[in-house]
């Protein structure tokens, strides 16, 4: 194999396959990148054997071949050579090495054999359609705070994406939740995803997905099957297991009945209890609300360490209501809130509370209160 | 050989160590032991704590055996010697010690009074030295090594002064066991109960243990006394006669820590009111066992004990630990950490379940132990609830309502089906 290829090009080929291997690997050949030369493209390929990533890029080939290398070390040489260098990447079949040239660099790396590189295997997938990179850059990047860290609950450690109903219309949804709170985002259903199966993709994947999604112009490519998900642009195709796992009935734990409406400005509200939680020195920091006509009261006492509070003009108009929340919970569906005002919707101090975005329901958020 | 007499606190010598009174006030309660003075470890025990404090609040109590217990369901908390003669014994059921002993009175705990009392003896004993590791409210280790030349008086004189002090102002008793490390010392305050002072020296210690049956060495519970009687060994003189890798070889740790206390060699240390790390509790079958219903019964009864005395210090734990140990004492432990921590129960059971359904391992098992630990004040325990399992509020009302029911008529009055498995 022998090829040379834009410096640029190649870094940006190389990011999306180095952040998939696993750091700490016990298998060697995962550490590695699969490149593979032929006609005027070069492709790099990734995998922790649940994730797998091609990405491909035109390069000139001299030589078709293919052989694996060291995906993070790789792109180091790659991310510290200068820009605009041109890169040439030849394999030496006789020592087993890639030299890599560039200007009067050269770099010699250690390959394994291509046969041993674990290639994903292909499976039929019954549902393929088309949504706009932004379509999905919204449903995840809003899900994607409540996703559960914890692994006793592994079904929880990832989006669940699954078709709905909203308003009598059917809607791609992702659901987040680690029971604490909970995110549910809906979009238009895109042509041709109506017959989707409902499949939890993967923490890992959801945060390897967003790299693909930045061009607004995009169309991505999404196929699912019970087993697996892929997403795909002309350059890129992730492919990824989803948990084999059965996401709880969420929809019995969205309240329906909550009725104490509290409309406030989101920003403003963050940065109220951002301020007001400094004083606690707690891992679950408890911020007290203190609703009455149109006043809400921030306070957090900290016996050890101290007390703030803070009032916010807001609009309410409901009997006095004293509720708690874990601030980082608080501050995290706030910033959920981009265009509107954010609406929080109550029953008691202990359930449930509903928050939107105005009276967008296309995203509701749902989080536990606290006793303080 | 030094004597000490208890009631003046003269010291005087004497060549005989008994049937002497003391030559400066003539009373009997004397200590005469040719270590008197160079031993410092002690363990203090207040006689029948409970009891006491009752009958010196409400002298009419005074000729009359006390029970303090809860309910007539309710088990004996502690009893008084009157009632002890009656054979009424600490957590026997109420209603099988009032067989015992009809005209005894039961008396409701009142743990207010007994922490008052407690803080009282407390702050007589950190007159004496800093270095005091209480074990409950009612006994403590203290060590009074180098504090001779400070108070002028040796570690006997100051602990006979200590239980004095304490009769006098404060109308309780205590038995006092004076010797060379924290383990004797334990074994010496129970020897002479009570309003006892005995003294385990270096020279006697090996002659004093060597006919004691291997029950009273700390740590050793009815499973543990089973393998060791299948050992054929049943006294401490049957285990001197064991070498010590033998001993590792068949009990594991336990065989290093018996080799030692059989020898009366205990090396640990007196520590002032350690930070409490973890609270763990672990139950050792006498049949190794893989009874998946049998286990599922000790976990929610660990788990209640561990919460029990979560609840009792005021603390929480954030991670939940499981240990399982194989009939080949292979040990297998598993931990969990909780979004926030916990003091119930029904938390601790179920994260504790949980590890055990995913340990990988299906036994038999031989022991088994449930604990929580990255403690934090209760303040903090059980703040939010799960939004997927929205019952764990009415479990954890239950669990509080069930928890005023015990301390009002016993733990014996509400239990959970679970744990009677």
């Amino acid at each position: 194999m022998k090829l040379s290829i834009e410096r640029a090009t190649l870094l940006k080929a190389l990011a999306q396959a180095q952040s998939v291997v696993e750091r700490r690997n016990t298998i060697p050949i995962l550490a590695n990148v699969l490149i593979e030369a032929e006609g005027a493209n070069v492709s790099f390929r990734a995998t922790d054997l649940d994730i797998e990533v091609v990405d491909r890029a035109p390069a000139m080939v001299e030589r078709p071949g293919a052989t694996t290398v060291s995906a993070v070390m790789l792109h180091e040489i790659v991310r510290k050579l200068p820009d605009g260098a041109l890169v040439n990447l030849t394999e030496d079949a006789a020592t087993g090495r890639l030299t890599i040239t560039a200007g009067r660099s050269t770099f010699s790396l250690a390959t394994l054999p291509k046969e041993d590189f674990p290639i994903m295997a292909t499976s039929e997938y019954s549902s393929n359609f088309s949504a706009p990179a932004p379509v999905l850059r919204r449903l995840f990047d809003k899900a994607k705070f409540a996703i559960s860290t914890e692994e006793t609950r592994y079904y929880l450690n990832g989006v669940y994406l699954h078709v709905s109903t909203s308003d009598g219309a059917q809607v791609l949804r992702c659901v987040a939740t680690d029971g604490h709170r909970l995110a549910r985002i809906d979009a238009p259903l895109p042509e041709g995803a109506a017959g989707m199966p409902g499949v939890i993709v993967p923490r890992k994947t959801v945060g390897e997905l967003r790299k693909l999604l930045d061009d607004d112009e995009a169309q991505i490519a999404v196929s699912v099957s019970e087993t697996k998900v892929r997403f795909a642009t002309p350059v890129i195709t992730l492919t990824s297991k989803v948990i084999d796992g059965t996401f709880p009935d969420y929809t019995r734990v969205i309240p329906t009945g909550n009725t104490k409406r509290l409309e406030v400005d989101a920003s403003e509200f963050a940065k109220a209890v951002d301020r007001v939680a400094t004083v606690s020195s707690e891992r679950s920091r408890a911020v007290k609300l203190s609703l009455d006509e149109d006043r809400l009261v921030l306070s957090v006492n900290a016996p050890d360490s101290g007390a703030a509070e803070e009032e916010l003009a807001v609009a309410y108009g409901d009997e006095r209501l004293e509720i708690g929340f874990n601030a980082k919970y608080l501050l995290e569906i706030a910033s959920q809130v981009d265009r509107e005002n954010a609406v929080f919707l109550f029953n008691s101090s202990g359930d449930p509370t509903l928050m939107r975005e105005g009276n967008d329901t296309s995203a509701v958020y749902v989080v536990m209160p606290m006793r303080v | 050989m030094p004597g000490l007499c208890r009631d003046c606190l003269s010291l005087f010598e004497t060549g005989t160590p008994g049937g002497l009174r003391c030559p400066s006030c003539r009373s009997p309660r004397l200590i005469v032991h040719s270590e008197l003075d160079s031993l410092s470890i002690a363990h203090m025990d207040c006689d029948a704590f409970y009891a006491s404090v009752e009958k010196r609040d409400n002298p009419d109590l005074r000729d009359h055996p006390v029970i303090v217990g809860g309910g007539t369901r309710g088990v004996v908390s502690t009893c008084c010697y009157l009632a002890r003669i009656k054979g009424v014994r600490s957590a026997m059921p109420m209603f099988q010690a009032l067989k015992l002993c009809p005209e005894a009175v039961v008396v409701k705990p009142r743990f207010a009074a007994y922490v008052e009392a407690s803080r009282a003896i407390r702050a007589m004993m950190e007159r004496l030295t800093p270095a005091i590791e209480p074990l409950s409210l009612d006994e403590a280790f203290l060590d009074l090594t180098g504090t001779q030349k400070l108070h002028g008086a040796a570690p006997a004189v100051l602990l006979a002064g200590l239980t004095r002090q304490m009769e006098t102002e404060l109308g309780l008793t205590g038995s006092i066991g004076l010797s060379h490390n924290k383990y004797l010392a334990k074994i010496a305050s129970d020897l002479d109960k009570p309003r006892g002072f005995s003294v385990i020296g270096k020279a006697e210690t090996e002659a004093f243990l060597r006919p004691k049956p291997v029950r009273i060495i700390w740590g050793v519970g009815t499973a543990t006394q089973a393998a060791l009687e299948v050992a054929g060994i049943r006294t401490i003189a049957d285990l001197l006669r064991w070498d010590r890798a033998d001993l590792i070889a068949r009990f594991g740790s336990m065989g290093d820590r018996l080799f030692h206390l059989a020898r009366g060699q205990d090396t640990r240390r007196v520590t002032r009111d350690e930070r409490l790390k973890s609270i763990s509790k672990e139950t050792t079958f006498f049949e190794d066992t893989s009874d998946p219903e049998l286990l599922d019964g000790h976990i929610w009864r660990l788990a209640e004990q561990v919460a029990d005395r979560a609840k009792a210090k005021a603390l929480a734990g954030r991670t939940v630990t499981l240990k399982l140990k194989k009939g080949d004492f292979q040990l297998v432990t598993r931990r969990h950490s909780l979004s926030d921590p916990t003091q119930l129960t029904d938390r601790i059971y179920r994260a504790a379940r949980d590890l055990f359904d995913h340990a990988g391992t299906n036994g038999p098992f031989r022991l088994i132990g449930v604990g929580i630990s990255d403690l934090a004040p209760e303040a903090l325990a059980d703040l939010s609830g799960d939004l997927l399992d929205p019952d764990a509020r009415k479990r954890a009302a239950a669990e509080r309502a069930t928890d005023v029911i015990r301390a009002r008529f016993g733990t014996e009055a509400i239990i959970r089906g679970r744990a009677l498995r």
